[in-house]
């Protein structure tokens, strides 16, 4: 739960040990890594056909969604279950909003958000009174009763779903976004913000104090710092970005159905931190990535049996990654300066 | 009263026969988190497969004898299965990656299941002379649910007895207190911990069994099962016997009279009442009282 290798982390604790003008490697070599990433990133729809382009735009907004759970789960330790009701009420506003007032992705996004975060506040302010297993059931609850609401709830669709949501446009007046390499540079877009967000706030003073939360909850109260406000705060933005990932998901396959919400996706979230690293920010999204590839474009190559691959994964994944996939053990040349800690 | 109780009495022992069914089936998951400290996600696998072992033994007109082999055999396969999940869950320590491993596994169990019984839905007979009805109240209601409450009433004292008056119960519930301290005084606690979960998981295989004839069997029951159990296990209190006893009623309930009672929110009742439970009293409502939990 503690693994502190995060390029994020080592970033921020890099600060104390070095003098900050010099700009050794450990500092220069994540941003290259990083500016190289999104380079890569956004350069995908250049070089592959639309269903790869689809594909890649569902695992960057499934993995903010894993963001989201890391965040909680990872950082702050609070096991959860419950940010797919987040990502749906996100999804959702913003089907909602595109088929009622607008088809503006920037106005999706933050009515999606907007929506989220404050269904978040709600039964957040409830469910961070708990803490470990209990809260683990108290969030499997509200995921659960998130799920049922939009089946039975015959105004966003029930259990057929909400369809008919209209392309997305990104510039008022705009055209609609149907080509999948322009909806998928919005998606892009939508996730690195997220990210960025996700960044700031494990460096930010709240980031460490939920890291206090996660590795001594009570040294924390003992030091005189409430930690309900900070559960809560963690709570809501992890909330916010399940909700941002939500908004995007919608924009790229205009239709939300409750299977959105449903507990496959709850797991699939909370077991790909497990499988990139809990606590690094990195990991959780290679992890992410890695169970969409092996659930959807895998198993078409073995004839549907993603089921049977990814619990093989998981299994492999246990006995030979104990740090999840941002713990694996790198050469030792490519660790310098990793090791102080 | 006399005439809700008479229009509602068929509702009423429905949800006892489920609780009977969940407490089997739970019990199991309880134990094996009191005594190891290990959230087996694995468990509601467990239970599908003694269901199928009822469909692939017990065709057409099955007698009480051939039911019973099959019971035994389903307990022998949830023996098997919990050892092998004891043993590849004792080398990992902390709950999710446990969850991640267990979740695993239920995953290949689910595909390899399916793969075997095939997607549709497999239905499992109920013994001659407890396939027919027999007169509740003046309304006729199956043998067969009523058999199950009883023989999971004699599960649940026999279970209690076991823990608390006898020498290995003792053993069990030292080793949930301290661990250490059982193994300084010459005992293996790792054979004690293989062995709850071995009974554990046996008890789920029966359970899933026992449930057949009434929930059938097919791909994704081992899911709503799985939730089913670890609401029981919560609401009731994880690692105590009498919390699962009480979980177990109390969802059967909501289950069955909930529904037919408050039908316009009918899918909201059970984590309704889990989400209420779980605020009021965290640790469930009758948590135990030995176990050390970190």
């Amino acid at each position: 739960m503690s693994a502190k290798v995060s390029g994020v982390e080592s970033d921020s604790d890099a600060g104390y040990a070095l003098p900050p003008p010099r700009l050794s490697r450990q500092v220069v070599l994540p941003r290259v890594a990083v500016g190289l990433v999104i380079l890569v990133l956004a350069s995908l729809p250049l070089f592959l056909a639309p269903y790869p382009i689809g594909l890649a735009g569902r695992i960057l907004a499934f993995a903010l969604l894993v963001v989201s759970v890391d965040l909680l789960t990872g950082v702050t330790g609070m096991p959860t279950l419950g940010q797919v009701a987040y990502f749906g009420a996100g999804a959702y506003t913003a089907g909602l909003v595109g088929i009622h007032v607008t088809d503006n992705a920037v106005v999706q996004l933050a009515m999606g958000t907007v929506v989220a975060a404050l269904v978040a506040l709600v039964t957040g302010a409830v469910a961070v009174r708990t803490s470990g297993i209990v809260f683990l059931m108290v969030t499997l609850a509200i995921g659960e009763l998130a799920h049922q609401l939009v089946d039975s709830w015959a105004l966003v669709g029930a259990s057929n779903g909400l369809a008919g949501i209209p392309a997305i446009t990104v510039l008022p007046g705009g055209e609609p976004l149907l080509l999948a390499g322009f909806l998928y540079w919005w998606v892009l877009a939508v996730f690195l913000l997220g990210m960025l967000v996700a960044w700031l706030v494990v460096a930010s003073p709240l980031g460490r104090s939920m890291k206090g939360v996660r590795d001594g909850e009570q040294r924390l109260r003992a030091l005189g710092q409430q930690t309900y406000p900070v559960k809560l705060l963690a709570y809501v933005v992890a909330g916010a970005l399940a909700g941002a990932a939500g908004t995007a998901w919608a924009a790229q396959t205009r239709f939300v159905s409750p299977g959105d919400l449903g507990f496959d996706i709850a797991a699939f979230a909370l077991l790909s931190v497990v499988l990139g690293g809990a606590g690094t920010l990195w990991g959780p999204v290679i992890g992410a990535a890695v169970v969409i590839l092996v659930r959807d474009w895998l198993a078409s190559y073995v004839d549907g049996r993603g089921a049977l691959m990814l619990g093989l994964l998981f299994v492999i994944a246990v006995y030979t990654l104990p740090r999840g996939i941002a713990g694996a053990r790198l050469p030792q040349r490519w660790r310098t300066g990793r090791r102080a800690r | 009263m006399l005439s809700w109780l008479d229009a509602n009495t068929a509702s009423l022992l429905n949800g006892l026969a489920l609780a009977a069914v969940l407490f089997l089936i739970a019990v199991g998951l309880s134990l094996v988190f009191g005594t190891m400290n290990v959230l087996n996600l694995a468990h509601g696998a467990v239970s599908l497969t003694g269901a199928y072992v009822g469909v692939a033994l017990l065709g057409g007109q099955p007698t009480m004898g051939n039911f019973l082999v099959a019971v035994l055999i389903a307990a022998a396969i949830g023996v098997l299965l919990g050892g092998v999940l004891a043993a590849m869950t004792s080398v990992v320590d902390d709950h999710l990656r446990q969850a991640l491993l267990t979740l695993g596994i239920a995953l290949i169990a689910g595909d390899l299941l399916r793969e075997i019984f095939g997607a549709d839905v497999e239905s499992v007979p109920a013994p001659i002379g407890l396939d027919g009805t027999i007169s509740v109240m003046g309304n006729p209601y199956p043998v067969y649910r009523l058999a199950i409450i009883v023989v999971s009433a004699v599960v649940a004292g026999l279970l209690y007895l076991v823990l608390e008056r006898t020498r290995i119960g003792a053993i069990v519930r030292a080793t949930v207190a301290d661990r250490a301290m059982v193994e300084a005084i010459g005992i293996r606690t790792s054979l004690v911990l293989g062995g709850v979960f071995g009974a554990g998981a046996a008890l789920a295989a029966v359970g899933g069994l026992l449930a057949a004839p009434v929930l059938g069997a097919q791909p994704g029951l081992d899911d709503t099962v799985l939730l089913l159990a670890l609401v029981v296990v919560v609401i009731g209190g994880l690692g105590s016997l009498r919390g699962a006893l009480v979980g177990a009623l109390l969802v059967g309930q909501v289950q069955t009279l909930g529904v037919v009672m408050f039908s316009e929110y009918a899918s909201f009742l059970l984590f309704g009442a889990m989400a209420l439970v779980l605020l009021i009293r965290p640790r469930g409502l009758l948590p135990a009282r030995t176990a050390v939990h970190t």
